[in-house]
């Protein structure tokens, strides 16, 4: 069943633009990928677009669809009722290129930062060995497409741009807590958790979560643990003494000082 | 209009604060009627100091009952005598603490009397933001000690229902609703404690290496399973919570009697 379905899509650049109306066919069984396509094909052939897989795989067609963010590609059509508007955005959170396409170098730059997975120093490669349940917490947070998304939502920075120097967003406050719940990493990251990544501006409120399209549990598995770890050296002052006198005793050597993206 | 956050030079240029078609603010709103129900009830029940006790129950804001103006028949019955004010406010202080630093209750204060964020993508009014790193709210970093705190109440209250298997006289052998509405009660607290996430840190979730510590990994395991459904034990406690203590207020202000299914 074919229909013609209303859509509002923003049309700019990082100066100036606005949501402009277009009205384009759907078939059954398409995602707003396919009617993005169709308007680039008979109404719009320079709107502009970033798109890889349109398996959800790649993270490459993060956007806002009806206000919240979705992957164009794996956002179903049939979600939406046939008189419904829908409208398509950038992301708000980082600078607009041109149309739906956002430089999302904040990431980048922030990724950079994350001190490198440090296993032992007189472990070839090859000669790694970890028992399953070691691993299988980090496994999860491998699971992320770098889409973005998190980052995007997050109102810390998405809500005050003056945090973006700060705050590195979910998406490698998970980074950072995927390789210290690492069994083979010797680096504490503890430290720079908290003050080079802005562990902190975090509450706990979700919303990257909500968004993920791998379904991470970004909070509850890696950004609250993250916290608790962090509360264990930094604020629990019983911890932090009785710690000095365990059998078991952290030889992780702290994470040192990142260089300012 | 505003020049910071999505409206930022450089960001498309968009007016609305979102473009969310649904209705995102219902849940914020019933978080935020429900919640401040809660603290007006209990406001006003640890601030009355009476109508607490109608053996063989108490009510978990008077227990334990520490000051020796607590009425009779209350367990311990003192050794504060120096107290004047509701006994309830020597302990409530407990569940206050580990019910605010929670991560599932920060997050909907956060979110439904701070809007910070009121929901996902709908932006948040405030023009400056700093999250947790600031006092008061670095506090919250110090969870584990209300949680701490709160499995020894937990232990009390505990104590609490298996003495509602008491008659009012003091036999073993005694079922009324109360009964089973202070032992429902100390399940669901139960279940909201063990499911907290300090807990789950303090289990196994702090060590990387699981398999030097089987049985932590087992304990962790368990938290884990439970602590996927926290919030919703944080809302079922919330109510038991309520439901006991208002059960308690009726049987002690004489407005309703025990209702009695089985006693020695
Ligand atoms: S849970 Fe924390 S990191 Fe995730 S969106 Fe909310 S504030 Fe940002
Ligand atoms: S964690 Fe999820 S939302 Fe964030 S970048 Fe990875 S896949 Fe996207
Ligand atoms: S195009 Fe690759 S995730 Fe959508
Ligand atoms: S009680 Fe909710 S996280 Fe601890």
């Amino acid at each position: 069943m074919t229909y013609k379905a209303k859509f509002r899509v923003w049309r700019g650049d990082d100066e100036s633009g606005d949501l402009q109306n277009y009205e384009v066919d759907v078939n059954e069984g398409e995602v707003v990928l396919d009617i993005v396509h169709r308007l680039q094909a008979t109404q719009a052939p320079d709107l502009a677009v970033r798109w890889n897989c349109k398996a959800g795989k790649c993270g490459s067609c993060s956007a806002e669809v009806n206000g919240k963010p979705r992957l164009m590609c794996m956002t179903r059509m049939n979600t939406f009722t046939e008189d419904e508007v829908i409208t398509i955005t950038p992301m708000r959170t980082f600078p607009v290129i041109r149309d739906l396409v956002t430089d999302v170098s904040y990431n980048y730059t922030k990724a950079r930062m994350v001190p490198a997975f440090a296993p032992p120093a007189d472990l070839e490669p090859g000669d790694y060995r970890m028992a399953q349940v070691d691993v299988e917490r980090s496994q999860e947070f491998r699971k992320c497409i770098e889409c973005f998304m998190c980052n995007n939502v997050c109102h810390a920075v998405r809500d005050h741009e003056e945090n973006k120097t700060t705050f590195s967003g979910p998406r490698f406050l998970m980074r950072i807590a995927e390789l210290d719940m690492h069994p083979l990493d010797t680096v504490d990251r503890r430290k720079v958790a908290v003050d080079d990544h802005g562990l902190g501006y975090c509450n706990i409120t979700k919303c990257c979560t909500e968004v993920c399209p791998e379904h991470i549990h970004i909070t509850d598995n890696a950004l609250i643990p993250l916290k608790e770890r962090v509360a264990d050296k930094r604020y629990d002052p019983i911890f932090s003494i009785a710690s000095l006198f365990s059998r078991s005793k952290d030889t992780r050597t702290p994470a040192p000082e990142t260089p300012k993206g | 209009m505003a020049t910071t956050g999505i409206h930022s030079p450089g960001r498309a240029k968009i007016d609305a604060d979102t473009l969310r078609t649904d209705r995102w603010w219902l849940q914020p709103l019933g978080v935020f009627l429900a919640l401040t129900a809660f603290v007006v009830y209990s406001a006003w029940r640890v601030f009355s100091g009476k109508y607490y006790y109608s053996a063989p129950y108490i009510s978990l804001f008077y227990s334990p009952c520490l000051s020796t103006t607590c009425v009779e028949g209350t367990e311990p019955g003192g050794p504060i005598s120096w107290w004047m004010l509701s006994p309830s406010l020597l302990i409530a202080w407990i569940p206050l603490t580990f019910r605010f630093s929670c991560y599932y209750y920060r997050k909907a204060y956060f979110r439904s009397f701070w809007l910070s964020p009121p929901a996902c993508a709908v932006a948040e009014p405030h023009s400056a933001y700093s999250g947790e790193r600031k006092l008061p709210l670095i506090l919250n970093n110090l969870h584990r000690y209300a949680l701490y705190l709160a499995l020894i109440l937990n232990v009390v209250l505990t104590l609490d229902a298996v003495l509602a298997f008491k008659t009012p006289g003091g036999k073993w052998g005694y079922l009324g609703l109360g009964t089973l509405i202070l032992t429902a009660n100390a399940v669901a607290l139960w279940l909201y404690t063990l499911s907290c996430h300090s807990c789950r840190n303090i289990t196994a979730g702090r060590i990387t290496h699981f398999s030097k510590h089987p049985l932590r990994y087992k304990a962790w395991t368990f938290v884990s399973k439970i602590n996927e459904h926290h919030m919703l034990y944080a809302w079922i406690s919330l109510c038991t919570v309520v439901l006991a203590d208002f059960y308690v207020y009726l049987l002690a202000s004489g407005r309703i009697s025990d209702l009695v299914f089985f006693s020695a």
